[in-house]
């Protein structure tokens, strides 16, 4: 597995070519960052020119060229232009380099993305380029060349690029999503890549599977299962044959990794309480985060680990707490209504999301870490529970009941572009998403 | 004189022996029918008997069954987001109690289960919650703590899959089982 990981990167050459020495992201906001959904950019991506014609080329230019849109249109930024309103035929230009750019500011595109796509044998290349149709410049230009089944890690390698020239954020495009599936009959972990392409089953425990938590590298998964009578805490390296098992009295839940460290936060009864623990990698109790009678339960860490937030009944309702893991000072976060649970810290630091409660409810909020807010996100759909951030901050995964079975959703970390995010059979819950870099 | 002495003697020997013999017979023959006539009556009694003694233990399987049955059937039930043990819980219990310390070998298991309201990962501690104080409880009717281990499903077993009030009262449950 590891030499097909290390062929695979050997393979996608990189080349930049002319990207001008103005390029200053700093120098025009593209994406407001603090309301970067507020207005999408619009954006044309007339499909890939084939470089020699062919079958294959072919093919593949229009598969790549719709990947690159589908991508680009799932941050939520853009505005993907139809290309029945295009003046051009990208199959018909003489050079990829020279653009009129007219042609694309009078359809109201302000960035174009162009595409060369060369087939040789097994082997594709990729000629990939971003302009600023009204600065008539051109903002990143890449050469990738790979096998063709590797089309997918080209096209969300230009989609970063273009991301990261845009936000200053290399964005999601290699990040997956865990998440509980009942699809085999039984509740067993899945995971698929961040757009809910290739869900794959990863647990085959034949038993009640739950709460999936990927560390900050993306090589650990933990979870709880109930493969041997008891809920019991697994800790298993995605890759190799590697892992722990948890498996004190009573219950072992909510595994939450420490930010870049071999150590999780988890739930344990075994002293007669649900309290959370810090616990090494291998599973031993390093010691106890939480002293007071009554359940507390799923921590979630601030990026820097030095912040917890985590659920505690003490104010006699379940209500998110913060904890300061120095000092020890504990704050309560939420004052808002009397179930407030699963909260999940954002990447940026500021926020925390959570499921809170109203009516019989379940839904979606945000709050910031001074108490700010909270703001709802969904409304009157369902239940909306178990939110989770993309590792850029942009997006947040939860689940859903508002067409029946339980489902995932993805949706802006403002409450907009809510979709699903893919529909197996059974019902889908309790998603995670993985940090930044996994399987590339 | 001696002879008749002799004979007289001989006749108040035998005379009543003879005597004697033939009520003897007589005594004899009425005891064999009345030894017949009781060896029935008793086999009926016995008989009676063992239909009582079967018909009792039949009752007793049938009292033990119920009794089994009560313990592993009968539920407790909590209220929305809560491990406290209702009266109704309580008397509930104090019957299982009953019947654990009337079957001193049996160990169990008490199961906490929720309603599917609240979130998965919260209900487990909530269903935590409600096997250890159910278990508690019964460890106050003085049952040892070593014949009775608890387990939280959460709501990933519900009774009632249903998503109404209903549904939810009877998921919000804790549950005996024999090990």
């Amino acid at each position: 597995m590891k030499k097909c990981y290390i062929k695979t990167i050997c393979l996608i050459i990189i080349l930049s070519f002319v990207v001008g020495t103005g390029i200053c992201r700093g120098g025009y906001d593209y994406i407001d960052i603090t309301h970067p959904f507020l207005r999408k950019i619009p954006i044309a991506i007339p499909v890939f020119k084939k470089i020699y014609s062919g079958d294959a080329a072919e093919r593949l230019s229009k598969t790549a060229s719709d990947l690159l849109s589908e991508s680009l249109e799932f941050t939520g930024y853009f505005k993907i232009l139809d290309r029945e309103a295009f003046l051009v035929d990208m199959q018909t230009v003489t050079s990829l380099a020279n653009v009129n750019f007219h042609n694309w500011t009078s359809i109201g595109a302000e960035l174009l993305v162009t595409g060369g796509v060369l087939i040789e044998g097994n082997q594709v290349e990729m000629e990939l380029r971003l302009y600023d149709t009204f600065k008539e410049k051109l903002l990143v230009g890449k050469r990738y060349k790979g096998l063709i089944k590797n089309q997918r890690k080209i096209v969300r390698r230009f989609c970063s690029e273009i991301v990261f020239i845009l936000t200053g954020d290399k964005g999601f495009f290699n990040s997956e999503i865990a998440f509980v599936s009942k699809s085999s009959g039984n509740k067993e972990i899945y995971i698929c890549e961040f757009d809910g392409y290739n869900p794959r089953q990863i647990t085959h425990l034949k038993s009640i599977t739950l709460s999936p938590a990927w560390s900050s590298d993306g090589k650990w998964l933990a979870y709880t299962s109930y493969a041997k009578g008891n809920p019991d805490l697994y800790i298993k390296h995605l890759r190799q044959k590697r892992g722990a098992v948890i498996s004190k009295k009573g219950i072992n839940i909510t595994p939450a990794w420490v930010p870049n460290k071999f150590a999780l936060a988890a739930t344990l009864s075994f002293s007669g309480d649900p309290e959370i623990y810090l616990l090494t990698g291998t599973g031993k109790v390093i010691n106890r985060l939480t002293k007071k009678r009554g359940i507390d339960l799923s921590p979630s860490w601030s990026p820097d680990g030095k912040h917890m937030a985590f659920v505690s009944k003490r104010p006699g309702t379940p209500q998110v707490y913060i904890k300061n893991i120095s000092s020890g000072a504990v704050r309560r976060l939420t004052f808002q209504g009397r179930y407030n649970t699963q909260p999940s810290w954002s990447p940026k630091g500021d926020k925390v999301a959570y499921a809170g409660m109203g009516n019989g409810r379940n839904n979606i909020f945000v709050i910031g870490i001074d108490g700010q807010g909270p703001i709802q996100l969904t409304h009157d759909q369902g239940d909306n529970e178990a939110p989770s951030w993309s590792p850029d901050g942009s997006l947040i995964v939860f689940s859903s009941t508002r067409e029946g079975p339980s489902r995932i959703y993805v949706m802006t970390a403002y409450g907009t572009d809510q979709r699903r995010l893919l529909a197996l059979e059974g019902e889908q819950t309790e998603p995670d998403w993985s940090p930044g870099m996994v399987n590339n | 004189m001696r002879k008749k002495l002799l004979i007289n003697l001989a006749m108040v020997l035998v005379i009543p022996g003879f005597l004697f013999t033939v009520s003897c017979a007589k005594k004899t023959i009425r005891a064999d029918t009345s030894l017949t006539q009781q060896a029935e009556d008793e086999a009926a009694a016995e008989k009676a008997k063992q239909a009582i003694e079967e018909q009792r233990l039949q009752e007793e399987t049938e009292r033990k069954a119920t009794a089994r049955n009560m313990f592993l059937n009968e539920d407790i039930f909590f209220e929305f987001d809560s491990a406290v043990l209702l009266a109704e819980a309580q008397a509930i219990l104090k019957k299982k109690a009953e019947w654990l310390i009337n079957n001193p070998d049996v160990t169990a298991t008490v199961e906490g289960h929720c309603d599917e309201r609240g979130t998965n990962e919260y209900n487990l501690a909530l269903g935590d919650r409600r096997a250890a104080s159910a278990k508690t409880f019964l460890m106050d009717l003085g049952i040892s703590g070593s014949r009775l281990t608890y387990i939280s499903y959460g709501e990933e077993r519900p009774v009632d899959p249903g998503h109404n009030e209903e549904a939810w009262a009877k998921n919000r449950r804790g549950h005996l089982t024999i090990n």
